[in-house]
């Protein structure tokens, strides 16, 4: 465990200080028990850092979320991955590549934020492999066609960064610092999804049903990302109390529904959900009830694609084994020869 | 630069603080980190990560170990020598009226 190489800051002119706020947090064994009282900087609208005192709880809800932010991004990569040879353009072909590349980033940006609490790299990505760590439920649906990149950029990426947006004034600096820069990059990846999106929309009836059968099948998977709704949510009451977030999961639902039905009629899709209607009064599209048994199998591990990509993960970990291990060893011979003494 | 080693009993690369000067003239920012097992590469990972769109004239990595940081506990006394010496401060001084000093 590297907890002295917290990022944001490393060692401490007092070791004891350090010793005693970087000692990794005790595993909570009832995520359903209630939060000791929050800290009144949180309260105050601090901004909590990584060597700041903070509740073990919030550490441990805060490892546990960022930890899975993370490997959505990384497992988010391998759905259009799989477009990246078979992209219908040159264009279109650089795009995702950038796009998928982004993602890779930014997963990286936000394991460096978690590793500020404590937890080791190696361990987070062991979580992953090992299937002991959730991700995000939408990257266990298979991309059939490729109007399925464009429903992801457009929905899965504006979902994204409908939930980022908020994050970005996070209670926690580093996870906050991350968002900020993902959202910048974000919004191009919203832009590449639409604009295939728009593209099919306005191109050969068999191109038309395409995108149409793409948005029927990942509308449901994508309002389901927010995750359960608050009453049945058992961390969103901590992560609200800490200003980890700051909407709830049904709030940021409603605000993703809102923003996206004008952007469907705008390309003449229709949105697979009969119930779907505009309410005057409230000012909200009211949609229908969400499948929440299939959320619980997806996210248990029994969606269609959850070996599928966790197989993928952990080939290309393997795969990827001689690359670190030559330069783990070309760094190790440059430290002897700069210890070794002048001939 | 010899690179720091791999942390004790793990095949994990070390980890290095990376800091980016957005334009010229700027000063350098922190931006995150990144693993990499030698300065070479800490460079290259660094410019992938935090530098994918022009968003750097030059990059910094520093061995995270290598930064000492002032604690959190410590901040009022660290730095409350600095409190009581307003006139460190222009405001503290008075000047003739209608007179032009700055």
């Amino acid at each position: 465990m590297a907890r002295d190489r917290s990022s944001d800051g490393a060692a401490t002119l007092n070791s004891k200080r350090h010793a005693k706020v970087s000692t990794p947090p005790p595993p909570t064994p009832d995520d359903s028990a209630p939060a000791p009282a929050p800290d009144a900087r949180i309260d105050a609208g601090e901004t909590i850092e990584p060597k700041d005192w903070m509740p073990e709880r919030y550490r441990h809800q805060l490892v546990r979320m960022m930890s899975q932010h993370a490997h959505s991004e990384i497992v988010g990569m391998l759905p259009e991955g799989n477009w990246i040879t078979r992209a219908p353009s040159l264009r279109r072909k650089l795009c995702l590549l950038a796009k998928v590349q982004d993602e890779a980033g930014h997963g990286l940006y936000i394991y460096c934020a978690t590793e500020t609490l404590g937890v080791a790299r190696a361990e987070l990505i062991d979580q992953l492999l090992s299937g002991k760590a959730k991700y995000s439920s939408i990257f266990n649906y298979p991309t059939l066609t490729w109007a399925d990149i464009g429903c992801i950029g457009w929905f899965v990426d504006g979902a994204a960064i409908v939930n980022q947006t908020v994050l970005a004034k996070a209670s926690y600096g580093p996870y906050a610092r991350a968002m900020v820069r993902i959202c910048k990059e974000e919004n191009f990846h919203k832009r590449q999804g639409y604009e295939i999106v728009a593209t099919l929309a306005d191109g050969t009836p068999a191109q038309r049903a395409m995108v149409q059968d793409a948005v029927n099948r990942w509308w449901w998977p994508t309002l389901m990302m927010f995750g359960p709704s608050d009453v049945n949510s058992p961390n969103s009451a901590d992560l609200l109390r800490w200003r980890v977030k700051r909407f709830s999961n049904d709030e940021l639902r409603q605000r993703f529904v809102d923003l996206t039905v004008a952007q469907a009629q705008a390309v003449n899709l229709t949105l697979p959900d009969p119930k779907l209607r505009y309410n005057a009064e409230t000012k909200h599209w009211e949609f229908g009830e969400i499948d929440w048994a299939e959320f619980k199998q997806v996210i248990s591990g029994n969606g269609p694609c959850n070996r599928e990509r966790l197989e993928a993960r952990r080939a290309a970990h393997d795969q990827g084994a001689w690359v670190r291990e030559a330069a783990a060893a070309f760094a190790e011979k440059q430290r002897r020869r700069s210890a070794a003494p002048a001939a | 630069m010899a690179a720091a080693a791999n942390e004790p009993g793990s095949d994990q690369w070390p980890l290095w603080e990376v800091f980016t000067q957005a334009k010229d003239g700027a000063p350098h920012e922190h931006a995150g980190s990144v693993h990499a097992p030698d300065p070479e590469i800490a460079l290259q990972n660094a410019r992938d990560v935090y530098a994918r769109r022009g968003e750097a004239v030059s990059v910094w990595v520093v061995p995270s170990a290598a930064i000492v940081a002032s604690s959190p506990e410590d901040r009022g006394p660290f730095f409350d020598p600095a409190d009581d010496k307003p006139y460190r401060h222009p405001q503290f001084y008075k000047t003739p009226r209608g007179v032009r000093v700055e």
